[in-house]
C-alpha cells in the first residue's frame, strides 16, 4: 500500500467501534475535529472547533483531539474487519465535518477501499463542489443532512445559509453511489409537517434518491456542554414524542420516500 | 426451504398451567431414596459393588411414590412435588446433616426439610459412615492435596462429594431399541463369556447388573402405565380420561421396547433423562442433540398424518417444563458455585452430522420455539453455529437471546471440532459433538468426560509467589523464593509458573483420587449401558468402560492473572515505578483500603509468622493484641496514599479486554500456565486430562478466599468470570472485548471456554440489531472464539428485581455456563452479574 498515504495526518477526537446506527451494518465511527455549522442542538459540541480542547467529563477533565495518521486509524479500523464482512459495515467518517479535513478523509477512505472496507460518511455537505468531488469516489454511501429548505431559518439556527448545501446534495445525489438524506427533527425549528414535507419534496426530486431518516432531537450532548462550560443553547426542549415523530413520517411517506426515524 | 419451520407455533394453554405447578411448592428435601438405598444396601452386604448398585437402584425404583400430576402428557418424577430432590448418602451425607437447621434459610439454594425427613435421614446416617465415596476419596488423596485445598488453591467439591453425571447417554439407542434391546444387548455379551476368561468375574458382575437395571427401568414404566389407568378409571373429565389411557399405552411400551411415535419417544427420552438422575446425584446429564434423535419419530407421524405441529410442539414443551422439576441440593459452599438450583441439563441444536452436511431441522426450531414458550432455565439450551448454518437460525436464536433469559448459548463448531479432533476423537465423532452442562464438548453415547472436574484459582498460586509459599502460617507451596530479590520478570513469571505447576498436579492427585473412589464405591451399571462401549468391555463407565474418558478441571481468573502479570511487568521491571516487596506489602494491606475480618485473620498470622521467624516467642494475648491493632488501623495515611499511587497507576496501564495485541497476547501466554501442564497428566480410566477456562459461578465465592491481586483487584472481590475480562475494564466496546477473547488459545482449552457478555436490551432491537448481533457472534467466530453467551436486560431491571422479588419471581438471568431465576441467587452473586460491564449498542 502506498506509504505516503498511509502517512497523511488528521484530527480527530473520537473512534467509535460497533456502531449500528450510521451507515449499514457493524461500523466503525472516526469523528474528525473542526465543523463549519454550529447548530444549536448539536450533540458533538467538542467536535465544532478545530483546536484541541480541554472537556470536564464525569469528573475529569479530558483533551479533546488528537492528531493522528491515517495508517493508525486504518490499524484501528481493520480490527473490526471479521465484523463488517459479516454484517455488510465498514467505516463511517462523522465529525466535525470530514469536507474540512480533505486531504486526510480522502487519504483514509482511499486507504479503507484499499483494504476492503466499505465506507460512507456523514456531512453537513457544507464545502466546495469541487471538494465533494474528491469524495465521492471513495464513498459507498453519503448521509447527508438536509435541515431546513428556508435559508434564513437555516441560518439562524446553525450560523450558514443553505444554498451550497442543496447544490451539493443535488451533485452528490447524481454522482455518489448511494446517498440517503437525514433530518434533525428539531422543536422549534423544522418539526412541522409543512417543514418536513418540504424537506421530503426537495429529497425526492434528487435524482436515484429514495431513502430519509428522521432522527430526533435528544439531550444526550447536554452534559458536555456543561464540560466545555458553554451554555446549552436548546434550553429544556423536550424531545419530540413518538408520536409527532409517526406522523412526520408519514408525511415524509407521501413523497414516495422509504421513511426510517433514527439511525 | 426453511421459510415453513421459523413459523411460530402457538403455546398451548396448558404450558402456562404446568409451569405454575412447578412454582406451587417450593423445593423440599425427600428422604424417600435415602431410606431405600439403605435398605437394599442392608440386604446386599458382602456382594459385588455393581451388583449391590443395581440391586439397590431397582429397590428405589419398584418403592419410590409415583405420581401423574395434573395436567402432565409426559409423566415420571421422583420426587413427590416438582422442583424438590432426594438425597445421596452413598456419596457424601455428613454436610447435609450438618445443614439440616440451615439448609432451608441459605442464600444460595435454599431447601425446605420437614423433621419427619430429618428424623428418617438421621437414622439412615449411621449406616453410611466410613461407606461413602467422599470419605474413600479423601482416604487416597496425598496429605499435601488435603492442604491445599484446606487453603482454597482449588476445589474439586463437585465429585467429592456427589455423582459424577456430566455425560450425554446415547438417547437414540433407547428410543430404537429400548431397555429390553439393551438387555438382549448384554445377554449376548453374557453368552459370549467363558467362565475361563481372566476378567469373567468382573464382566459377569457388571452384565449381570445391566440386566437387573434394564429390568428395573421397565418395571418403574409399568408403574406409571399402572396409575394412569387407575386414575383413567377413576376420571370424570373425558378429554383428561383419553388422555390418561393414551399416557398409560405410551408406558406399556416405552421405555421397555422401541418407540413407535414421536409421543412415545417423547415419554422414553423423559424415563432416562429422570432414571439417570435418580440412581445417582450427578448432574448435568445433558440431553444433548435432541433435534437430531427426535427428528425421526416426528417426521414419520407428519408424514402418516399421525400428529399435528402443534401437539408435537405441545410435547416438547410439556418436555421443557418437566426438565425444570428435578432439582439436586448441593452443601452450602457449592451450592453458591452452581448457584440457581440448575442442573445444566444442556441441550443443543443445530450443527453438522458426521458426515459434515448442516442437519439444521423443524425440530431445532420446535426446540426454540420451547424456550420460548416456557422461558424457564432448564434445558440450558444451547446452538451450535458453523459457516453452513442458515442465517433464519441464527436470527431466531438471536430472537430468544433477546428476551433475555441468557439462552441459548452459541457454540462454534469450527473451534470446537479439531479441538475435539485433537483429544483423539474421529472426525465422524467430533463433528457430531454437543455440550455437557456449561460449555463442555465431547461425542455422546462414547464419553466419560469428567468435565467440571474442579475449579482451579489461578490467583491463589500468584498471591503464593508474594508469600513465598506460605499462606496463613502455613507452607502449602514451594519456596519459590524472596520476591524482593527477584531481579528480572522471567524470575517472577518463572516462580508464578513453579507454583502453578505444584498445585496442578495436586489437583490432579484429587481428582485421581475421587475417580478411584467412585470406580470402586459407586458404578453405575444403569447408566453404563447406554454409553458405549461399557458392555462391550464389561465395565461400567467409572472404571473406565467409555470409548473416550477425560478429566477436566477448569481453571479461571485468567484475566486477572493477564492484567496482574502485565502490571508487574510494566511497573516494576520496565518503569521501575515500585518495587516488589513494596508491592507485596500493599497486596498485604489490601491497598490500605479497609480490611473484613477474614483479611485482618490473614494479615494477624502474616505478621505473628514474621516475628515467631525473628525470635519472637507470641502467647495468645499477643496474637490478640496484633488482630486488634491489624483490625483496627491497617496503616498509616502516608501508607495509604502510598497504595492509592499504585493502584493508579495500575489503572493507567493497558488491560485485557481492549483489543491490544501485545496485552491479549501476553494473556494468551499465561492461560497456558494452566492449559498445558494438564496435558501431561492421565486419570485412572485411562484417559487424558483436558483444561477448561470457566467458572460456572465459582468466581463470586471463590474470589471471596482470594486477597488483593496485582492486578488492583480487592481482596475478596469476585474474580473475572471465564475467559471474559475482568468487569468494568473492557471499555472499548463488544467487538474490542470480543476479539481480545479470541486472541486466548482455544483449541487447548478443549473441554471449553466461557465468553460472557452483556447487552442491554436496545442493543438487539429491531431487525438491524437482530442484524448487527448476529454479525458480532459470527464476527468472533471468524476468529476461532469457542462460546459467548449474552445477559440482555438492564441494569434497572436488575435492580428492581432485588428490591422487588415477587414481581421477578421469574425473571431468568445467565449466570456462567447457564442461566438460573436471577432472585434465587444469592445477593453477592446479584451484584456480580449486575456489575458486569454492560455493552450497549451505541
Amino acid at each position: 500500500m502506498d506509504n505516503a498515504l498511509l502517512s497523511v495526518t488528521g484530527r480527530i477526537f473520537d473512534i467509535q467501534r460497533f456502531s449500528t446506527h450510521d451507515g449499514p451494518g457493524i461500523r466503525t465511527i472516526v469523528f474528525l475535529k473542526g465543523c463549519a455549522l454550529r447548530c444549536r442542538w448539536c450533540c458533538n459540541p467538542e467536535s465544532q472547533s478545530y483546536d484541541i480542547q480541554q472537556m470536564k467529563q464525569a469528573g475529569t477533565v479530558k483533551t479533546v483531539g488528537r492528531d493522528v495518521t491515517v495508517g493508525e486509524v486504518l490499524q484501528e479500523i481493520l480490527r473490526d474487519r471479521p465484523y463488517y464482512r459479516r454484517s455488510g459495515g465498514g467505516v463511517t467518517l462523522s465529525g466535525g465535518e470530514s469536507l474540512l479535513q480533505p486531504d486526510f478523509a480522502v487519504a483514509l477512505l482511499t486507504a479503507c477501499h484499499e483494504n476492503g472496507v466499505n465506507t460512507a460518511i456523514e456531512t453537513t455537505g457544507f464545502a466546495d463542489a469541487a471538494v465533494v468531488e474528491r469524495f465521492l469516489p471513495h464513498l459507498d454511501t453519503v448521509l447527508m443532512d438536509i435541515k431546513h429548505m428556508d435559508s434564513r431559518k437555516h441560518a439562524e439556527f446553525t450560523t450558514k445559509p443553505n444554498e451550497k448545501i442543496l447544490q451539493n446534495a443535488r451533485l452528490i445525489a447524481e454522482k455518489a453511489n448511494k446517498l440517503i438524506v437525514r433530518v434533525p427533527v428539531i422543536p422549534g425549528f423544522n418539526d412541522t409537517e409543512e417543514e418536513i414535507g418540504a424537506i421530503a419534496a426537495f429529497t425526492a426530486s434528487l435524482p436515484n434518491v429514495n431513502e430519509i431518516h428522521l432522527l430526533p432531537y435528544h439531550r444526550m450532548g447536554r452534559d458536555k456542554y456543561e464540560g466545555l462550560d458553554r451554555p446549552y443553547p436548546m434550553g429544556d426542549v423536550p424531545p419530540p414524542t413518538a408520536e409527532h415523530m409517526n406522523r412526520l413520517m408519514l408525511t415524509a411517506q407521501r413523497y414516495g420516500l422509504t421513511v426510517q426515524i433514527g439511525g | 426451504m426453511a421459510t415453513a419451520y421459523t413459523a411460530n407455533i402457538e403455546k398451548s394453554a396448558r404450558i402456562p398451567a404446568l409451569i405454575d405447578q412447578l412454582f406451587e411448592n417450593k423445593p423440599e428435601i425427600e428422604a424417600d431414596r435415602a431410606v431405600l438405598l439403605t435398605e437394599s444396601y442392608r440386604e446386599t452386604e458382602g456382594q459385588p459393588i455393581v451388583l449391590r448398585r443395581a440391586k439397590a437402584f431397582a429397590h428405589i425404583l419398584e418403592k419410590l411414590p409415583i405420581s401423574i400430576r395434573p395436567l402432565e402428557l409426559i409423566v415420571g418424577g421422583n420426587t413427590k412435588s416438582p422442583r424438590s430432590c432426594q438425597t445421596f448418602p452413598e456419596y457424601s451425607y455428613s454436610w447435609l446433616e450438618d445443614e439440616f437447621d440451615t439448609v432451608a434459610t441459605r442464600s444460595a439454594d435454599p431447601f425446605y426439610i420437614s423433621e419427619e425427613t430429618k428424623d428418617a435421614l438421621r437414622k439412615v446416617y449411621p449406616y453410611w459412615k466410613g461407606k461413602t465415596t467422599s470419605e474413600l476419596a479423601t482416604a487416597y488423596m496425598a496429605p499435601e492435596t488435603l492442604t491445599a485445598m484446606e487453603h482454597n488453591i482449588f476445589t474439586p467439591g463437585n465429585y467429592f462429594y456427589n455423582g459424577i453425571g456430566h455425560v450425554t447417554v446415547d438417547y437414540g439407542k433407547v428410543l430404537r431399541v429400548g431397555f429390553k434391546g439393551i438387555a438382549a444387548e448384554a445377554k449376548a455379551a453374557l453368552a459370549k463369556l467363558r467362565v475361563s476368561d481372566e476378567d469373567y468375574a468382573r464382566r459377569h458382575q457388571f452384565l449381570e447388573a445391566v440386566l437387573i437395571s434394564c429390568e428395573a427401568a421397565c418395571r418403574f414404566a409399568a408403574r406409571y402405565a399402572a396409575l394412569a389407568r387407575e386414575e383413567a378409571a377413576a376420571c370424570g373429565d373425558d378429554t383428561r380420561k383419553a388422555e390418561l389411557l393414551r399416557i398409560a399405552a405410551n408406558c406399556d411400551r416405552v421405555p421397555a421396547q422401541g418407540a413407535t411415535s414421536f409421543y412415545e419417544a417423547c415419554q422414553s427420552f423423559w424415563f432416562v433423562q429422570l432414571l439417570i438422575q435418580t440412581e445417582s446425584s450427578g448432574h448435568s446429564i445433558s440431553p444433548g442433540r435432541f433435534d437430531q434423535y427426535m427428528y425421526p419419530y416426528y417426521k414419520a407421524d407428519l408424514d402418516k398424518g399421525a400428529i399435528t405441529r402443534e401437539f408435537a410442539q405441545e410435547l416438547v414443551d410439556c418436555i421443557w417444563v418437566k426438565l425444570n422439576s428435578l432439582n439436586k441440593v448441593r452443601d452450602a459452599a457449592s451450592a453458591e458455585g452452581f448457584a440457581g438450583y440448575s442442573l445444566f441439563q444442556n441441550l443443543i441444536v443445530g450443527g453438522q452430522d458426521a458426515g459434515g452436511c448442516d442437519v439444521t431441522n423443524d425440530m431445532s426450531y420446535m426446540c426454540m420455539n420451547a424456550t420460548l414458550h416456557v422461558l424457564l432455565p432448564q434445558p440450558s439450551f444451547s446452538v451450535r453455529v458453523w459457516n453452513g448454518t442458515p442465517h433464519e437460525f441464527m436470527l431466531r436464536a438471536a430472537e430468544i437471546t433477546r428476551t433475555g433469559i441468557g439462552l441459548p448459548a452459541y457454540y462454534n463448531d469450527e473451534v470446537i471440532i479439531p479441538a475435539l479432533q485433537s483429544r483423539g476423537l474421529t472426525l465422524e465423532d467430533a463433528r457430531d459433538y454437543n455440550i455437557i452442562g456449561c460449555v463442555e464438548p465431547q461425542k455422546s453415547g462414547k464419553t466419560d468426560g469428567w468435565h467440571d472436574a474442579a475449579f482451579f484459582n489461578m490467583c491463589r498460586p500468584l498471591e503464593l509467589v508474594f508469600s513465598n509459599g506460605v499462606d496463613n502460617g502455613v507452607q502449602v507451596g514451594p519456596q519459590t523464593g524472596d520476591v524482593a530479590k527477584m531481579t528480572t520478570f522471567d524470575e517472577f513469571y518463572d516462580a508464578y509458573k513453579a507454583q502453578m505447576n505444584y498445585f496442578i498436579e495436586l489437583m490432579v492427585n484429587a481428582d485421581n483420587a475421587i475417580d478411584q473412589a467412585h470406580a470402586d464405591r459407586c458404578p453405575l451399571p444403569f447408566l453404563s449401558c447406554m454409553v458405549e462401549d461399557c458392555i462391550g468391555r464389561g465395565k461400567s463407565l467409572q472404571e473406565g468402560g467409555a470409548v473416550y474418558n477425560f478429566t477436566g478441571p477448569q481453571g479461571f481468573g485468567i484475566a486477572n492473572m493477564a492484567d496482574a502479570l502485565y502490571a508487574i511487568k510494566t511497573l516494576v521491571f520496565e518503569q521501575h515505578s515500585v518495587s516488589l516487596g513494596e508491592w507485596k506489602e500493599a497486596l498485604e494491606h489490601n491497598y490500605g483500603k479497609d480490611m473484613d475480618a477474614k483479611q485482618a485473620e490473614a494479615l494477624t498470622a502474616q505478621v505473628a509468622r514474621q516475628l515467631v521467624e525473628n525470635g519472637k516467642t507470641l502467647t495468645a494475648a499477643d496474637v490478640k493484641t496484633i488482630y486488634e491493632t491489624v483490625a483496627k488501623n491497617p496503616c498509616s495515611d502516608a501508607q495509604k496514599a502510598q497504595y492509592q499511587q499504585l493502584l493508579d497507576r495500575i489503572a493507567a496501564l493497558p488491560k485485557f479486554g481492549n483489543d491490544l495485541p501485545e496485552v491479549d497476547e501476553f494473556a494468551r501466554d499465561v492461560a497456558y500456565t494452566y492449559t498445558r501442564p494438564l496435558l501431561h497428566y492421565r486419570n485412572p480410566r485411562g484417559g487424558q486430562f483436558q483444561a477448561g477456562l470457566y467458572p460456572v459461578s465459582a468466581n463470586v465465592p471463590l474470589g471471596a478466599q482470594t486477597g488483593a491481586t496485582p492486578d488492583g483487584r480487592l481482596a475478596n472481590t469476585p474474580v473475572a468470570d471465564g475467559v471474559s475480562p475482568a468487569a468494568g475494564r473492557d471499555i472499548k466496546g463488544p467487538t474490542a472485548a470480543a476479539n481480545s477473547v479470541s486472541r486466548l488459545d482455544h483449541y487447548i482449552a478443549s473441554n471449553g471456554t466461557l465468553f460472557n457478555m452483556k447487552f442491554h436490551p436496545s442493543a438487539l432491537a429491531g431487525a438491524g440489531g437482530l442484524e448487527s448481533f448476529v454479525a458480532l457472534v459470527r464476527g468472533y467466530f471468524d476468529q476461532k472464539g469457542s462460546h459467548m453467551q449474552f445477559n440482555v436486560v438492564s441494569r434497572e431491571t436488575l435492580r428492581d428485581a432485588q428490591k422487588n422479588p415477587d414481581k421477578y419471581r421469574s425473571l431468568v438471568v445467565r449466570v456462567a455456563g447457564y442461566s438460573a431465576l436471577f432472585t434465587t441467587l444469592s445477593r453477592s452473586l446479584q451484584d456480580d452479574i449486575i456489575n458486569r460491564t454492560e455493552q450497549g449498542g451505541f
